[in-house]
């Protein structure tokens, strides 16, 4: 209820108490110009840190209960070793399907390193098996003895050797997002305090007046509070707009783009946004109360 | 209302006053006088709680100012009007919004505040003057603009340091006369002022007791006067 009341009073507010303080000066600028600046980088921050999460968690999803088999065989027992694989495979415990990539899906796989028009067939290149795992999942180890006794050209790759550093980087990745989301904010409250000081500084002939006439310190404070609360508010609007122009300027995700070109917010990641004026406010409203409660305090 | 009781004040590492001892009767008229740096203005801080004594005991409308705190002090600040020599005014905001700053901020209604404005804007001659901003106005306009400030809020007493210290004897008569009828009104009146005409001319329509510091203490004077 009090929270409430405190809001709709930031919102509406009494128009004989906002016009206490003088309307203009360096420290309006310098709030919406540092809030504007903020929000701007939170747009980019919170969007590494999206496209990080997305990333760990594609990479998690494509390749866990995955495998792959790699058959490096002469070209005319290539296609026997490969029989004899699957072979092995249909008969492993743990293994849900096991197939042959076609030439096809062995030349996508390539394109990005030699272009779309590599001749696979002329290439000694090897035979790769896709293996899907059931949910228990299959014993490598157990796997590996089997194929080099039956299978001597085959290499079983179990993604996890590469795939958990790639995981581990990509959540470091989006931990570094909100490490400087933090900063951001914290960086915002620093300029925003040094603003509210040398606001009131500069107006301590406004403060010696109202104390002279009865205001009590919560009345300063407020009429204090509220115009650099709804400056850092407008500030943080503006940079956030321009910082989500900027990100619909930057290239779509593309297959063959890989990572930076996937930078960026998907479908209801827009909606988180909306709060970055929000929050920006919030930590205007804190860092505006405090700084003005211990200059009156100085003042006093 | 306002009560000193051998009070001492220290400043710069001497003692500025010493062993006084005041009590501002409800509805009376006094004068402080003394020469330029006896410590008439400290004084009047001592009286309504701007500064705290150094020893003694300063009550405000009987509580303590060392046991008040800033929201007491506030409150009590709007029962005590100020005049203060310099007249401090918000520069940014009209005469009448100057005035009415202290309904503003004790949050009085706005339609006593337009009446009381009205009407007091009249009475110190500055109803042509409304939305004149303080830095037009002339220092005669500003002594009784800060005189209608300090009354608005209808307080017990007014305090006025040098409240002619800037103006003809033609308007220091006129703002004399202002403040012999809040005092008619029932306000204590309390003028800090080297002007010795001044206390001379307000014999003639007030009964006043003059005060006077002295080596930092505080003397009834009169008989010369």
């Amino acid at each position: 209820m009090k929270l409430i009341k405190t809001i709709s009073s930031l919102i509406v507010g009494d128009v004989q108490a906002d016009r206490v303080v003088p309307p203009t000066g360096f420290t309006a600028r310098l709030t919406l110009f540092a809030a504007a600046t903020m929000a701007f980088l939170t747009v980019f921050a919170l969007a590494l840190s999206l496209a990080s999460g997305r990333l760990a968690q594609r990479w998690g999803d494509e390749l866990a209960q995955s495998a792959t088999l790699r058959i490096s065989a002469p070209a005319e027992q290539l296609d026997a070793q490969t029989e004899a694989a699957l072979s092995v495979l249909q008969s492993t415990p743990g293994v849900a399907s096991a197939r042959a990539l076609g030439d096809d899906e062995q030349r996508a796989l390539l394109a990005p390193w030699f272009g779309p028009d590599l001749p696979v067939d002329s290439l000694p290149i090897p035979q790769l098996i896709e293996i899907l795992e059931t949910d228990d999942g299959f014993d490598p180890a157990g796997l590996r003895l089997r194929l080099q006794a039956e299978v001597p050209g085959a290499v079983l790759d179990d993604h996890t050797r590469w795939r958990a550093p790639l995981e581990r980087a990509a959540g470091r990745l989006r931990l570094l997002g909100w490490v400087a989301i933090l900063l951001i904010g914290a960086t915002t409250g620093v300029m925003i305090t040094l603003a509210a000081q040398a606001a009131l500084a500069a107006n301590a002939q406004v403060v010696a007046v109202l104390r002279l006439i009865g205001a009590r310190d919560a009345y300063i404070v407020r009429a204090f509070v509220r115009r650099f609360t709804l400056r850092a508010l407008s500030g943080a609007a503006i940079g956030t707009v321009l910082g989500a122009g900027a990100m619909m300027l930057l290239p779509a995700a593309q297959e063959e783009g890989g990572f930076l070109t996937g930078l960026g917010f998907v479908g209801t990641g827009w909606l988180l946004l909306l709060l970055i004026p929000f929050l920006t406010a919030i930590v205007a409203y804190a860092a505006t109360g405090a700084a003005a409660r211990r200059t009156l305090s100085e003042l006093a | 209302m306002i009560e000193l009781e051998n009070i001492a004040y220290n400043y710069g590492g001497g003692e500025l006053l010493s062993e006084i001892s005041l009590k501002l009767a409800p509805g009376s008229f006094h004068f402080l006088t003394g020469p330029s740096g006896a410590g008439k203005t400290t004084f009047l801080k001592l009286c309504y709680g701007a500064l705290a004594p150094t020893a003694g005991s300063a009550r405000l409308f009987g509580q303590d100012v060392r046991d008040m705190d800033r929201d007491g002090h506030a409150l009590a600040r709007r029962r005590i009007g100020v005049v203060h020599q310099d007249c401090q005014f918000l520069d940014h905001l009209p005469l009448a919004d100057n005035v009415a700053l202290p309904l503003t901020v004790s949050g009085r209604d706005s339609h006593e505040q337009v009446t009381n404005l009205e009407e007091l804007l009249s009475w110190v001659g500055l109803g042509h003057r409304a939305s004149a901003l303080p830095p037009e106005l002339s220092g005669g306009e500003r002594q009784r603009a800060a005189l209608a400030r300090a009354v608005i809020m209808s307080p017990e007493v007014v305090l006025a340091d040098e409240p002619t210290g800037n103006v003809d004897w033609e308007m220091s008569q006129r703002l004399l006369q202002l403040l012999v009828e809040l005092n008619r009104m029932g306000k204590t009146i309390l003028i800090a002022t080297h002007d010795l005409n001044l206390i001379r001319a307000a014999k003639h329509h007030v009964q006043a007791r003059v005060l006077r510091i002295s080596n930092r203490k505080l003397q009834l004077a009169g008989a010369d006067l």
